[in-house]
């Protein structure tokens, strides 16, 4: 058994929430390079080009790119040949959140009940997923998710009769939805199968993976691409301006499902994609 | 593409006549941030009959929760929130003189009337470019419901603050003119 004490994951939480929120990941840069390129709307080049300058401010004066610094989603990686000592993950995680908030001058965004709404004042809780994998390490990945792309989201239940393109229409249907909302040009996580829950699980795990990148199964990525096609032909574009580029990626993650069901969810992106990942 | 028209706050019913879906503007002079809980609040001290916290006549209401200022700087990152969330409130606003809005993303309907009828525009400042942003923000004090922490009321001063034109007092809207645009049917 490999010990980690909490001390090591409250350092690191601390750590990852402030670098996520002023250093945006080379992944989303290139990516939005590319845009730039691609984008015929001379207004739509000038969005994504005072995006990339306030990448740079974020990175070179070390502030958060966006003023809203999200609700901070931990996913743990645990090896089960790992034995945590100290104090009980979920709090080693809230005080991390808790210190990174304060320390890195980040916006506390998160309201104690859904319908008192008062402000925790130190953005905790963190929304924690763990997962018991193979190994004797821990993988942390934070993700700073903003409010404004988070509404836009929508899981359906569809029959398995409305098939491949019930399931494109339904995601092509939610981005047209959301138009200028969710801060465009977004990345779209998709969750396909499982149950109700998996599915949105599924689609904020998509979100994680490298932007642009491609699901292994071959017709999945196929299905990508044609989505990433088809929302970018509804000329939304950045910031909904109108334009070519609605989306950088689509990216689908899929679960075995039950004969009766095809679960989908779409989870929104803006271009602030805020993931960092460490391994201890 | 590149003329900027700039805008002095407060402004008149001609100031906003003037502008069209898709101008660009610089602003300077004060705005007033307000987003969701400062808008219930609002609402209830309208409704209550009392005075608000500042008169809404001839202002801009900015759509903003700023990050906490870090040491030696005025404010922190201050991009848009989106607009929609507002919508409830934003017709009697209109209505009591607030000659328009800053955020992001579509408004609804009703809205749109508030801003034909009573000459009000709604701008777009471009989201998630909030350390861009802030620096055209020279002075932040917060007025009203500081017990609201990044939704509190506050009064900023700015210059150059860069905006677009999404509604415009006759009726158009850039949202739906980008898109018909640039749209390729399939």
């Amino acid at each position: 058994m490999r010990q980690i004490n909490t001390e090591e994951i409250t350092d690191t939480i601390e750590k990852i929430c402030i670098d996520a929120n002023y250093n945006l990941g080379e992944d989303l840069i290139t990516s939005l390079r590319n845009a730039l390129d691609k984008e015929e709307s001379p207004l739509g080049k000038e969005v994504i080009k005072q995006l990339l300058e306030n990448a740079e401010i974020g990175k070179n004066e070390q502030v958060p790119v966006c003023q809203d610094t999200g609700y901070a989603v931990v996913f743990v990686e645990i090896g089960q040949n790992v034995m945590i000592e100290g104090q009980s993950l979920q709090e080693a995680i809230n005080e991390g959140i808790r210190r990174g908030y304060k320390n890195g001058y980040l916006r506390k965004s998160i309201v104690r009940s859904p319908l008192d709404r008062v402000n925790t004042g130190d953005n905790t809780p963190a929304v924690i997923h763990t997962d018991i994998v193979p190994g004797d390490k821990l993988k942390i990945t934070f993700i700073a998710k903003g409010g404004g792309c988070e509404n836009m989201s929508r899981t359906a239940m569809l029959t398995p009769a409305q098939g491949r393109n019930g399931v494109i229409n339904f995601v092509v249907e939610t981005v047209k939805t959301a138009g200028a909302n969710p801060c465009p040009p977004i990345i779209v996580g998709v969750g396909l199968g499982g149950t109700f829950e998996y599915a949105s699980l599924l689609s904020k795990k998509a979100i994680l993976r490298s932007v642009g990148s491609h699901n292994k199964d071959s017709n999945i990525a196929h299905l990508e691409d044609e989505l990433l096609e088809k929302i970018n032909k509804l000329g939304i574009g950045p910031q909904g301006f109108g334009g070519r580029i609605t989306a950088l990626a689509v990216h689908i993650e899929t679960y075995p499902c039950h004969i009766a069901s095809l679960p989908v969810a779409v989870n929104i992106e803006c271009h602030s994609h805020r993931p960092k990942s460490v391994v201890i | 593409m590149t003329e900027y028209i700039n805008l002095k706050t407060p402004l008149s019913d001609s100031d906003v006549e003037k502008l069209e879906a898709g101008d660009k503007v610089r602003i300077s002079g004060i705005l007033y941030t307000a987003r969701d809980a400062a808008h219930k609040r609002l609402m209830e001290i309208i409704e209550s009959g009392k005075d608000l916290p500042f008169d809404l006549k001839g202002q801009l209401i900015y759509y903003v929760g700023p990050s906490p200022a870090k040491p030696g700087q005025v404010i922190g990152s201050a991009g848009p929130t989106t607009s929609y969330r507002m919508d409830t409130y934003t017709p009697a606003f209109i209505k009591m003189g607030l000659k328009g809005t800053i955020g992001k993303g579509n408004r609804s309907q009703e809205v749109i009337e508030a801003m034909k009828e009573y000459k009000a525009v709604y701008l777009a400042a471009v989201g998630g470019t909030a350390a861009l942003i802030a620096k055209t923000i020279r002075k932040v004090r917060i007025i009203a419901f500081e017990d609201l922490g990044p939704e509190a009321i506050r009064e900023l001063e700015v210059y150059n603050f860069p905006a677009i034109v999404v509604n415009d007092t006759k009726g158009n809207d850039l949202y739906n003119i980008g898109s018909d645009k640039y749209k390729i049917p399939s």
